[in-house]
């Protein structure tokens, strides 16, 4: 069976669900090998293992990270041009997209990014997109060189499947053009505690409707254990951070449940949340466009909605 | 400093916009086009950097007739000249071929220092047109930046600021370099009256597939390395229970979430 390469997503070893994704996407396709990029890889292999990876290729020198993406596409390129694989698989992250993006050109290879499903289809891959504000969903193929696919998060329930996880140690030197751009300073970020936005099972935003005051939203979502996100007006209004912008220049979310607070439903924000399965809105205004997409819906002031909500969730759970 | 922005022309988010069902592209001739909306941060960027220093702004477009009004409103805005790469044989290029285009574009101009680009189109949306047009150009690209500084000295650089979600990284590439710009960069200008009469004035040249060395063969859609097999409008979403809160909102808000199973 041919192998598919898998760029795993992890930060000091620590993998992100999207690898298990890919990795549980990539068992469709044929044989799942994992390429591991950076420190950490005793950390990894566990969970590499659990979901079906039968190889890891892996490249320690940090020089490969601190220079972006180039190196990560053009150890993916010589991969590819070794092992002949069915198809690659990388996280639709704005840097996953960019390793592809480089690596599609290198190999004249098709490239299709944020497919939200992937099959194997008579000797190919057939993935879907959602487009245009997630009015319209796509079929698509590659035609030409190695499928490359950039899969955007929540696109497949991991499911576990033992594989061997040998790792072999990948002989390679980025080229001198590779490192044409440096990560001079990297300031990390507070952690919140939540889960992460893109990978919620639930997510709440807030919008210009809180006034700047997000805790209503904040004690709503960790009722839920939900991820807070926001609109753009309370971005911009600097009341949220960017990193937590819900819409077309934010996150793209497709979580189960999606809370909308104070938001009117902008077809921006539309564009990072149409895709949720549930919706909820709670908007002072009864003809805020966003009560056109929902499953339910309050009209009411969100200063009073959340809190109670918040009180019966956490006493239905006592 | 001559710096290359790339803007494209994209049918209106706020239309109906749809696909030609005749060979499954992007419907651009009954939809109402623009210059993409995050083109603008992209053509301001470029602007503020050549008012505090010095250099010329050209921008470049690949697309239809109308696209000539994505140049229009840059040069109003202020840009210097404009580059329309217009060939009949381009219908229904993807991301490969747009940037293997203006890859070509941008070698013929000569000169470059600096090609800064929208972070996405707002009809594409894939964002991968910057990276692979830095690949062909052998540029480091510096994507998603929220912030840009400029060292255009010798052994120049380009440093952003990039948001991410684990950590906020400041990157520096040496120029000649690619920068895709985010709308947290700045705030576009409008095109003032004055820039609106000058950008007449402005030269425009207009470039065929021959004039760059590109095949016809490379571009379009029957070169296309990937193909739409289908599309299918999503089914409207219907409209659920809408409550007006009488003191019980926040009840039955809970109570709707339990009956889903989400407590
Ligand atoms: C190029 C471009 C890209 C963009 N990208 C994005 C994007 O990625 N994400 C995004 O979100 N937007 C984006 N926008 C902006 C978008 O067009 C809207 O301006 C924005 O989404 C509005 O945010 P909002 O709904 O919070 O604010 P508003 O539209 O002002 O709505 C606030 C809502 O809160 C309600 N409200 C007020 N007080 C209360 C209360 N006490 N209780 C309950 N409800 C209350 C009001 O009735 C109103 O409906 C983009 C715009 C452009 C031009
Ligand atoms: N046809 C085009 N002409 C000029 N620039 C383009 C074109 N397509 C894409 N671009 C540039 O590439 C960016 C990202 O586009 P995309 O990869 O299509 O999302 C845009 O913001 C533009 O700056």
């Amino acid at each position: 069976m041919a192998e598919v390469l898998v760029l795993v997503d992890h930060v000091e070893g620590k993998v992100r669900k999207t690898t298990a994704e890919l990795l549980t996407i990539a068992r469709r396709l044929g044989e799942p090998s994992a390429v591991f990029v950076g420190a950490g890889f005793d950390a990894a292999k566990e969970s590499l293992a659990r979901f079906g990876a039968e190889k890891v290729y892996r490249v320690e020198s940090p020089e490969v990270l601190e220079h972006l993406v180039v190196p990560q596409a053009e150890l993916l390129a010589q991969l590819v041009a070794e092992k002949s694989p069915a198809a690659v698989l990388v996280p639709a992250s704005p840097e996953g997209k960019e390793v592809a993006a480089r690596l599609a050109v290198k190999t004249e290879s098709g490239l299709i990014t944020d497919a939200v499903d992937v099959q194997a289809a008579d000797g190919g891959v057939a993935t879907t997109q959602s487009v245009f504000a997630g009015s319209y969903t796509v079929a698509a193929t590659v035609t030409k060189g190695t499928p490359i696919i950039a899969v955007k998060p929540n696109s497949a329930t991991p499911e576990e499947a033992a594989g061997a996880a040998a790792d072999e140690v990948v002989d390679f030197t980025p080229s001198d053009a590779a490192k044409g751009a440096r990560i001079t300073e990297s300031k990390p970020k507070q952690a919140t505690g939540r889960p992460e936005l893109t990978e919620a099972a639930i997510v709440v935003s807030g919008g210009r409707g809180t006034g700047g005051d997000f805790s209503k939203v904040e004690d709503f979502a960790d009722s839920l254990g939900a991820a807070v996100g926001a609109s753009r007006a309370a971005v911009d209004a600097g009341w949220y951070p960017h990193t937590s912008q819900v819409g077309q220049t934010g996150k793209q979310v497709s979580p189960q449940l999606y809370v909308a607070c104070g938001i009117s439903g902008a077809i921006q924000h539309r564009a990072g949340m149409q895709t949720s399965k549930t919706i909820v809105a709670v908007n002072k205004d009864n003809e805020a466009p966003i009560f056109e997409l929902v499953d339910f819906g309050v009209v009411g002031d969100l200063f009073t909605v959340l809190p109670q909500a918040t009180e019966a969730i956490k006493a239905s759970k006592d | 400093m001559n710096i290359v922005v790339c803007v494209k022309y994209v049918p209106d988010a706020q239309a109906e916009r749809t696909f030609n069902a005749s060979d499954n592209t992007t419907d651009r001739e009954n939809v109402d086009g623009l210059l993409s909306e995050l083109d603008e941060y992209a053509v301001e960027e470029a602007l503020k950097i050549v008012e505090a220093g010095e250099g010329e702004v050209t921008v470049l477009t690949v697309g239809p007739d109308q696209a000539a009004d994505a140049i229009k409103k840059a040069l109003q805005m202020g840009a210097d000249k404009g580059v329309h790469v217009n060939d009949a044989a381009i219908h229904g290029s993807d991301a490969v071929a747009t940037s293997l285009v203006l890859a070509e574009a941008i070698k013929k101009l000569g000169d470059v220092d600096l090609v800064i680009t929208g972070m996405a189109s707002t009809d594409g949306t894939m964002g991968v047109v910057p990276t692979m047009l830095a690949e062909r150009l052998g540029l480091p690209a510096v994507t998603f930046a929220s912030e840009l500084t400029v060292d255009g000295g010798a052994g120049g650089t380009a440093t952003i600021r990039r948001d991410g979600d684990a950590s906020t990284q400041t990157i520096t590439a040496t120029l000649p370099a690619l920068v895709s710009v985010t709308d947290q960069i700045n705030e576009p200008r409008y095109p003032s009256f004055k820039g609106i009469m000058a950008a007449k004035k402005k030269p425009v040249e207009t470039w065929a597939l021959s004039d760059l060395g590109v095949d016809a063969s490379q571009v379009g859609l029957d070169a296309a390395w990937t193909k739409v097999s289908s599309f299918d409008a999503r089914p409207p979403r219907t409209q659920g229970e809408i409550v007006n809160d009488e003191g019980d909102g926040g009840s039955k808000l809970a109570a709707f979430l339990s009956e889903r199973k989400f407590v």
